[in-house]
């Protein structure tokens, strides 16, 4: 039972990470772009959350404030990088699929010269104090529950909170009408321009907590940074997975983190012996059931599972 | 429905699409974009670093062709790159989004590798050489192809399928790693058999075959059939359609022949350079050539240029980063910012600005 609990609360928090880069990418895939920025913009957010807590760590603020302003900086620095996008995809109309792959090219390269800089001076000790501070209410707990900090919680609302906006308000509407049609809603008088940067800014920021939440939360150690990036993709994966409902991606978000740590659980859970090569084949879990849900969802041609139609196309008004 | 009709609201000035732009003028603001985007580079080194922008600039030069050796690596990782920057290229001009070069080149390495394993030393070098390149070339072929059926059937999303089969082609390096060795290091080390000849420097037979490549698949794309038809299924499917082509049956050609591509050169590095496989073999390289291929406007000759360019930016940056000290990943920093400026610049390329009349010549009316 133990080594059950211990698969899940580590599969729990790894998918929450997923789940904030997976909810940011749908609001930016709800307008049409398909935003391969993603991973970049979670380091990003990770660095720029981190550094905050090591600048602040001596200030004698109180702790809930120190995670509250990172988990702000870290969403800030998350916008700044979604604007650079949008003023790239959106009002300079590049291509997407380019813009997306330098920004994560940018951001990774960002992330880890600010790493470096901070976790040489600060080392171990001041992760550990800031994972007290993210585990916040229950820090100091004894039972399950100090494996879950305040940004645990977050993620799951936000992504309730998006499904809401998406589907039950106006914004939530036009959001969704821009990303199947964009000139039929430029038509009715939305304005597409600014719901576009206002989801990609969004999305990105919300994306870029997810890399704060990995460093400071699940992983805790000044090493964490390093694996960001290919977490980052998974969520992009993610996206497909949920077929674009952020509803439908917590539960995704914590089917990928099982599946994602299979190979490293699931032996000791139901006593068979694999191999150290056969553990590797389990890894691939999460991107081969990510492939399949790729292939049905497009082979049944729901109309309610597809991608926003005019995904990863750009829209400029006079080209008709 | 304003009381006041006369002052209607006319912006400051409004997108046209350009027809056609004279050659010198779009260098010109592809120049002017890079020279800006080092500037600021320049400038964010300076301050972060503490270092005088000349010191900057002379470091940086002097690390990407400061001597024949460094010029020589450069046309090395740049032959890399190009080559699956080639490889990437005829997906993109039927504007089928292949991000996974990475994947379809490093499952070739693999290939490669798997045949030096099993058979190395049982054959003599030019057989295996041959058998090496043709699994390579098989099994990239593979790996492009099967998106390309799903594509071609059901229009299933392409970018995120390849994006994925990157990770189970790391997955099975790993994999076959992990079996093949079995002592503590977990790392192959070089491999005694299935090395590429060299004729005069090491490198000068990579960067031939590459050349070589580039030639070749520049007249198979503007001088063939295939290579129209390519160009017409990514102008409009539906023109395709009405003309007769198959475009199923293109889409699947054109990306056996992207992965095939990728395979060759995942086989070159194994084959010339590496003679070994980590996951790390390919190390990006198959992202980055997605955006070689686009800065050259997926034309196989340019494409000789933007890697050469994007290499210079990486190896210049990372001898700064050796010199000062700094993270190894300041190089991508660099690229990233560069990248920025030009795909930024393209829009001034594609469309102009056209301001208003009463702006230019004052209020008239």
């Amino acid at each position: 039972m133990n080594t059950l609990f211990s698969y899940l609360f580590s599969a729990i928090p790894l998918g929450i990470t997923l789940l904030y880069g997976c909810v940011g990418e749908i609001l930016t895939e709800k307008v049409g772009h398909l935003n391969l920025g993603i991973p970049g913009i979670m380091c990003v957010g990770g660095a720029g959350g981190a550094l905050a807590i090591k600048l602040l760590r001596d200030s004698g603020l109180p702790p809930f404030l120190i995670v509250v302003i990172a988990i702000l900086v870290s969403f800030l620095c998350g916008a700044l990088m979604g604007a650079i996008y949008s003023l790239l995809t959106v009002t300079l109309k590049a291509n997407q699929n380019v813009t997306g792959l330098a920004m994560t090219t940018f951001g990774v390269g960002v992330m880890k010269f600010i790493m470096a800089k901070i976790s040489t001076i600060t080392a171990a000790p001041g992760y550990l104090y800031a994972l007290d501070y993210f585990r916040f209410p229950f820090a100091h707990t004894t039972n399950a529950l100090k494996y879950f900090g305040v940004m645990l919680y977050l993620g799951i609302l936000i992504a309730i909170a998006a499904t809401f906006v998406l589907n039950k308000t106006r914004v939530g509407l036009h959001l969704r009408a821009i990303g199947e049609n964009p000139a039929a809603a430029d038509a009715v008088g939305i304005n597409v321009t600014a719901y576009k940067y206002l989801a990609t800014c969004i999305g990105s920021g919300i994306a870029a907590m997810g890399g704060l939440f990995y460093i400071m939360d699940y992983g805790g150690s000044p090493e964490s940074y390093k694996t960001i990036e290919s977490l980052g993709w998974l969520a992009v994966a993610l996206v497909i997975f949920a077929i674009w409902k952020p509803l439908v991606s917590i539960l995704g978000s914590v089917l990928f983190g099982l599946l994602y740590l299979a190979g490293s659980y699931v032996p000791g859970l139901f006593g068979i012996n694999i191999s150290l090569a056969q553990s590797e084949l389990l890894k691939l879990l999460p991107y081969v059931v990510t492939i399949l849900v790729l292939i049905i969802t497009s082979v049944s041609k729901k109309r309610e599972n597809q991608p926003p139609a005019a995904l990863g196309l750009p829209y400029f008004r006079e080209e008709r | 429905m304003k009381t006041n009709e006369k002052r209607v609201h006319e912006p400051l000035f409004h997108v046209v699409k350009r027809a056609q732009i004279p050659l010198w003028q779009s260098m010109s603001i592809r120049v002017g974009a890079i020279l800006i985007a080092f500037l600021f580079s320049t400038l964010l080194a300076s301050l972060l670093l503490g270092r005088s922008p000349i010191q900057f600039l002379t470091t940086f030069f002097g690390g990407a062709v400061g001597t024949p050796r460094k010029v020589w690596n450069l046309a090395k990782d740049a032959a890399k790159l190009l080559c699956i920057s080639l490889a990437v290229t005829p997906a993109f001009r039927m504007k089928f989004w292949n991000i996974g070069a990475e994947g379809q080149t490093l499952i070739g390495a693999l290939a490669a590798v798997a045949v030096v394993f099993y058979l190395g030393g049982k054959v003599s070098n030019g057989v295996l050489l041959l058998l090496m390149f043709i699994a390579a070339v098989i099994v990239g072929a593979i790996w492009g192809g099967i998106p390309a059926i799903f594509k071609a059937k059901w229009q299933t999303n392409e970018t995120l399928f390849t994006l994925m089969m990157n990770y189970v082609a790391i997955g099975l390096v790993e994999y076959f790693l992990k079996i093949w060795v079995t002592s503590g290091s977990g790392s192959l080390g070089e491999m005694k058999f299935g090395h590429l000849p060299t004729i005069g420097h090491k490198y000068f037979l990579l960067v031939a075959c590459v050349l070589v490549i580039a030639i070749l698949l520049y007249i198979y794309l503007n001088y063939t059939k295939q290579g129209y038809e390519i160009s017409v299924v990514g102008e409009s499917e539906n023109t395709a359609r009405y003309v007769g082509i198959n475009v199923g049956k293109v889409i699947i050609r054109t990306m056996i022949i992207s992965g095939a591509l990728c395979g060759i050169a995942g086989f070159l590095i194994v084959g010339a350079l590496d003679h070994s496989i980590t996951a790390e073999t390919v190390g990006g390289l198959g992202f980055t050539a997605i955006m070689a291929s686009w800065l050259a406007k997926f034309n196989p000759l340019t494409m000789i240029g933007s890697s050469l360019f994007i290499i210079f930016l990486q190896n210049g940056a990372s001898e700064i980063s050796d010199m000062f000290r700094i993270d190894s990943s300041f190089p991508n920093m660099v690229v990233g910012i560069v990248l920025f400026f030009l795909i930024g610049c393209e829009f001034f390329i594609n469309y102009k600005l056209k301001f208003r009349e009463s702006a230019k010549k004052g209020e008239k009316a």
